[in-house]
């Protein structure tokens, strides 16, 4: 049962409701990165990565930060456990957006310093995805859809890999596109967005998916 | 001034010139009556925070600008947010996701970074309309065509007989992706038919 919906959440954040050419989010990388495979690959990985940390980080503060609830740290450890828990949930985006660059400041530094070999590969992308708003998407998508800690996890993840599968799959269509003769007037972005389309008209058959 | 006012409209329009803000775009387009509250939403926060941000520009010490930065817009957003939650419920519903995801959007950090943190308040909130009004424009204008094409109304108004059958498609995110395509082809082609034509022009004199 667990594990099953666990499934279902993974496969609806891949491919029924994918984070780029469903709900729209990191356009920006998607149009501005997929020039080379090489190079999406390693956005694919940074972002994957970020996405499944900011996950489970934004969640952990939200519920035992924000969220009035009896177990709320300031309510236990301020306030005594006296009086009603504080609601903080309108310091929700500021809080995330702090958390999401600060994280991704702490990540860059650890990965310089422990591995040379990761740190050519993501390096250069990490920050690039402070401004990513699929991370903080994928951060409120997780709060306002109730998810517990591991539903959040794996939503991140999975959010992450569909995002990933977009940006390469675009990658090796404007490798080929490069050697074809496109109308001088929709060179670079304009065929970007028509072939995003096809795309994203091609994930549209997943709709119908029914799992379970 | 009028320079400054004006350049976000046409010459420098943030989404199909400088690319800037596009999740949001594609994402609200569906509907005319969502692209103007977006719209609105965004014009309050660029000139709000264009305005904050030229004020205190002499006291923000340059290596921790961007967080300060986000800061500020993160305040407006919040402010945005829970007054569209209050007022009108039924848009802040339907735009959901996108209002928070103001502060990520790149046109905001991006004019104040480039423009705000290094002009004078007036000219910064001069700008902050522009780019704003520039914006939204954009946004009405694929959104026009998206709704009249895919549910045959614009702004809820019937705008086909009965007969007209909408193409669902373009309400749905394909078409984002094709309307804004489309539009940007064309402007590119037109850009290009007005360089040709000057440089015949002044051949000739």
């Amino acid at each position: 049962m667990e594990f099953q919906s666990l499934l279902i959440i993974a496969v609806g954040a891949i491919f029924i409701s994918n984070f780029v050419l469903e709900r729209f989010l990191g356009i920006c990388p998607y149009i501005g990165v997929s020039q080379k495979l090489h190079a999406a690959f390693g956005m694919g990985m940074a972002v994957i990565f970020v996405m499944s940390m900011a996950s489970v980080v934004t969640w952990t503060i939200y519920t035992y930060l924000l969220k009035p609830s009896t177990t709320n740290i300031i309510y236990r450890l301020i306030m005594k456990g006296q009086g009603s828990p504080p609601d903080l949930t309108y310091l929700r985006t500021i809080t995330f957006i702090l958390v999401i660059a600060t994280l991704v400041q702490f990540v860059e530094m650890v990965i310089q310093k422990t591995s040379p070999g990761l740190n050519r590969t993501l390096g250069i992308y990490l920050p690039l995805i402070t401004t990513n708003c699929a991370i903080l998407g994928v951060s409120i998508l997780n709060i306002e859809s109730g998810y517990g800690f591991i539903e959040s996890l794996v939503n991140g993840f999975a959010s992450g890999i569909g995002f990933t599968l977009a940006l390469i799959l675009m990658a090796g269509l404007r490798e080929k596109l490069e050697l074809t003769n496109v109308p001088r007037a929709m060179r670079g972005a304009p065929i970007a967005f028509i072939l995003a389309g096809c795309m994203s008209l091609a994930f549209l058959g997943f709709t119908g998916l029914k799992i379970g | 001034m009028l320079n400054i006012l004006t350049r976000g409209l046409y010459k420098s329009n943030p989404v199909f010139r400088l690319m800037l803000g596009l999740c949001p775009v594609l994402a609200v387009s569906s509907s005319v009556h969502n692209a103007i509250g977006m719209g609105t939403a965004v014009i309050f926060v660029l000139v709000s925070s264009n305005f904050i941000v030229s004020l205190i520009r002499k006291m923000i010490p340059r290596r921790i600008r961007i967080p300060i930065f986000i800061m500020i817009i993160a305040t407006f957003v919040t402010i945005v947010d829970l007054l569209m939650a209050g007022f009108s419920p039924l848009l802040h519903k339907s735009l959901g996701l996108y209002i928070p995801l103001i502060v990520v959007n790149c046109i905001i950090l991006g004019r104040v970074e480039t423009f705000a943190s290094k002009n004078k308040i007036i000219f910064s909130v001069a700008d902050g309309l522009g780019m704003g009004f520039g914006f939204t424009l954009s946004l009405v204008l694929i959104a026009s065509f998206r709704e009249i094409l895919g549910n045959g109304t614009w702004l809820g108004m019937q705008i086909f007989g009965s007969k007209f059958k909408p193409a669902i498609l373009m309400i749905l995110p394909p078409g984002a992706f094709l309307t804004i395509g489309l539009l940007m082809g064309l402007l590119h082609w037109i850009d290009h038919y007005r360089t040709v034509h000057k440089h015949v022009h002044s051949k000739a004199r």
